[in-house]
């Protein structure tokens, strides 16, 4: 059984056809990305299966169970965390908080247990916080821990932004350009925590990369969207070659 | 030890309260201007909740200071007084004393529970479209109060003066300055409590960003509704012991100029900062006692400079005119507030030797 399973997903903004017939299988441990040119939709899946929009058409099952039309809480608590293409951090409070808030789905505490500050909530409070922790610590991020995001460079932000998606500790993960932005010596690294992170969460990875030497590199199956509608997938080789995609996406470039 | 200096201090503050109240050293002046001290920095802490942490707009706390106060005053006068309305006290009157705290409680809850009017539509909007809904709910409230007959209608409901008769006959206390200072103390630490927690900064990043919050697994309805009936449930503690102090309650007194006043408050100490809100309710207590006065002085200084006619006298209805006037300059010159965002400790390092801040 596929852990994420997407079956003919459509989504209309008023007329326009934003994702059409998507399709999609993605096994535990997977690591595969969604490329396309500007425009073409990838994002907007990514808002369908995290539970932002709800789908016009088409079914979304996780771990064998349909989450279409859960919110997106909801989706998270199920296991799929994501990162977002625009930075979207809560940049006025500590790195700290911004990783201990994101396992609101698994608090195990209610109000009166926090006003009563009881055995229970002490305990779940220390594990939130020690898991928020390790995960710094695990990224290298230890340093920022009392820091505000907001002044923290751009390509630290993309990290404290894994470091929060990976605190609901997810069964997938979506990246949405997680290179965007960042220079090469970044992205080298990038890369490479990755390449770490897949192997040590053992988690599926789901990315959009507009970066070829990120995908080429990470994935193994790509699959390729434009106007909405899939227009290839295979390993990176296929992809590489396929002349529709060249068409698409690189315009007359070569890769 | 560290963590007894503030209880040790807060003890040793209420001791020093009922010994000025017993001596007479603080005559009755100065207490009713302590007691309304207490009920600001409820009510101004409580609405920060709403206005500074959760960065949403909401114009009508005094309603339901309102819902508090009748729910609080009518228990208790049904309860523990001879009264005009419920006939003869249902319990003894020495009982007073001891259920007090629930009667202040079932206020608050009841606040509470209207406070669900304001947050089940917070789920689908914000800014000010919910300001609207506020408002609107203030004066549902204060209308239904206006339209009961039973208990006073626009006049009025009183006879909390014989409730606190009844606990100053059974131990002769200053009891309704005990219950100010533990209803402040109480609110100011729940609510301390809860924006701490990681439950609570739900509420933070409800305000910093509410879509990403929604999608990093914060409920976000649930985080609101919780929010919304905390701080309208401490608002309707604030109504009780207000109802009690005056002895009378008015629905007059529950205007949008009431809710007016505590936003000032919490945009004068600062969005999000419970400091900050505590700050500025003592303060702005104190000047609104100052301007009591001080319209006087207005009043015939500028008959004698002839800048208004005779027959027209500045009065306290200027009040409303400053108050408002105070919002708008604050808004647009210093939005932060005294502390910002800011809490004391984050002002002055030191005191952290004293209490573990944000534990
Ligand atoms: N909420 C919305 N309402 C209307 N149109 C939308 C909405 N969200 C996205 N779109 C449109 O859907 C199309 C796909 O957008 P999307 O953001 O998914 O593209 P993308 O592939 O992520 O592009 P990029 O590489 O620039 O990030 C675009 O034409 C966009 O304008
Ligand atoms: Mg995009």
């Amino acid at each position: 059984m596929a852990l994420l399973e997407v079956n003919e997903m459509t989504q209309y903004f008023g007329g326009l056809c934003a994702v059409s017939e998507f399709s999609v299988a993605l096994d535990e441990g997977q690591m595969v990305a969604l490329i396309g040119p500007n425009g073409a939709g990838k994002t907007t899946v990514f808002n369908l299966v995290s539970g932002f929009y709800k789908p016009t058409r088409g079914e979304i099952l996780f771990k064998g169970q349909s989450i279409k039309g859960l919110k997106p809480h909801q989706v998270t608590a199920r296991g799929i965390a994501r990162t977002f293409q625009n930075i979207r951090l809560w940049f006025d409070m500590t790195v700290l908080d911004n990783i201990r808030i994101a396992q609101h789905h698994a608090l195990g505490y209610g109000l009166l247990d926090c006003f009563l500050r009881t055995p229970r909530y002490m305990q779940r409070e220390r594990d939130i916080e020690d898991h928020a922790m390790e995960l710094l610590s695990r990224l290298g991020l230890g340093e920022v821990a009392h820091e505000f995001p907001k002044n923290l460079p751009y390509g630290v932000q993309r990290l404290v932004e894994i470091a929060r998606a990976l605190s609901t500790r997810p069964a997938l993960l979506m990246l949405d350009e997680p290179a965007a932005g960042l220079n090469s010596s970044d992205v080298e690294g990038l890369i490479k925590l990755i390449a770490d992170i897949h192997k040590d969460f053992g988690l599926a990875i789901w990315m959009i990369e507009h970066q070829m030497d990120v995908v080429m590199s990470l994935c193994s199956w790509i699959k390729v969207i434009d106007f909405g509608a899939t227009i290839a997938e295979g390993s990176p080789e296929e992809i590489q070659n396929n002349p529709e995609v060249i068409k698409a996406y690189l315009g007359d470039d070569t890769i | 030890m560290k963590r007894l200096t503030v209880p040790a201090l807060l003890a040793l503050l209420l001791a020093v309260l009922l010994w000025a109240c017993m001596s007479g050293a603080l005559n009755a002046y100065w207490q009713s201007v302590i007691l309304f001290m207490g009920v600001n920095i409820i009510l101004s802490s409580s609405l920060n909740i709403i206005n500074g942490n959760m960065g949403e707009f909401s114009c009508g706390h005094a309603g339901f200071m309102a819902v508090g106060a009748y729910v609080s005053s009518l228990l208790s006068v049904a309860l523990f007084t001879k009264s005009a309305v419920f006939g003869e006290p249902l319990l003894s009157p020495d009982l007073a004393v001891w259920l007090f705290p629930l009667v202040l409680l079932a206020g608050a809850l009841a606040a509470s529970v209207v406070g669900l009017l304001v947050a089940i539509p917070s789920f689908k909007t914000r800014g000010d479209y919910l300001a609207i809904i506020t408002i609107a709910a203030a004066y549902i409230v204060k209308s239904t109060i206006e339209n009961i007959g039973v208990i006073g209608g626009a006049r009025g409901f009183m006879g909390m003066g014989g409730v606190m008769n009844a606990m100053t006959a059974t131990a002769n206390l200053p009891w309704i300055m005990i219950w100010v200072f533990v209803g402040t103390v109480f609110s100011v630490w729940l609510i301390r409590r809860f924006i701490y927690s990681t439950f609570g900064k739900g509420v933070d990043a409800i305000s910093q960003d509410e879509i990403a919050a929604e999608i990093m697994s914060v409920d976000t309805d649930r985080v609101k509704l919780v929010a919304f009936m905390v701080s309208c449930g401490l608002a309707g503690l604030a109504g009780g012991l207000f109802a009690h102090i005056l002895g009378y309650v008015n629905p007059g007194t529950f205007t949008i100029l009431k809710s007016t006043e505590i936003m000032v408050m919490v945009y004068l100490g600062g969005m999000g900062s419970l400091s900050g809100s505590v700050l500025a309710a003592i303060l702005m207590t104190l000047l609104i006692e100052y301007l009591r006065d001080a319209f006087g002085y207005i009043n015939t200084f500028l008959h004698y400079i002839s800048v208004i006619p005779d027959s027209y006298e500045v009065t306290q209805v200027w009040k409303w005119v400053l108050i408002p006037l105070l919002l708008v300059l604050l808004m647009q010159f210093r939005p932060e507030g005294i502390m910002g965002r800011r809490e004391l400790a984050d002002v002055f390092p030191g005191l952290r030797k004293f209490y573990k801040f944000k534990g």
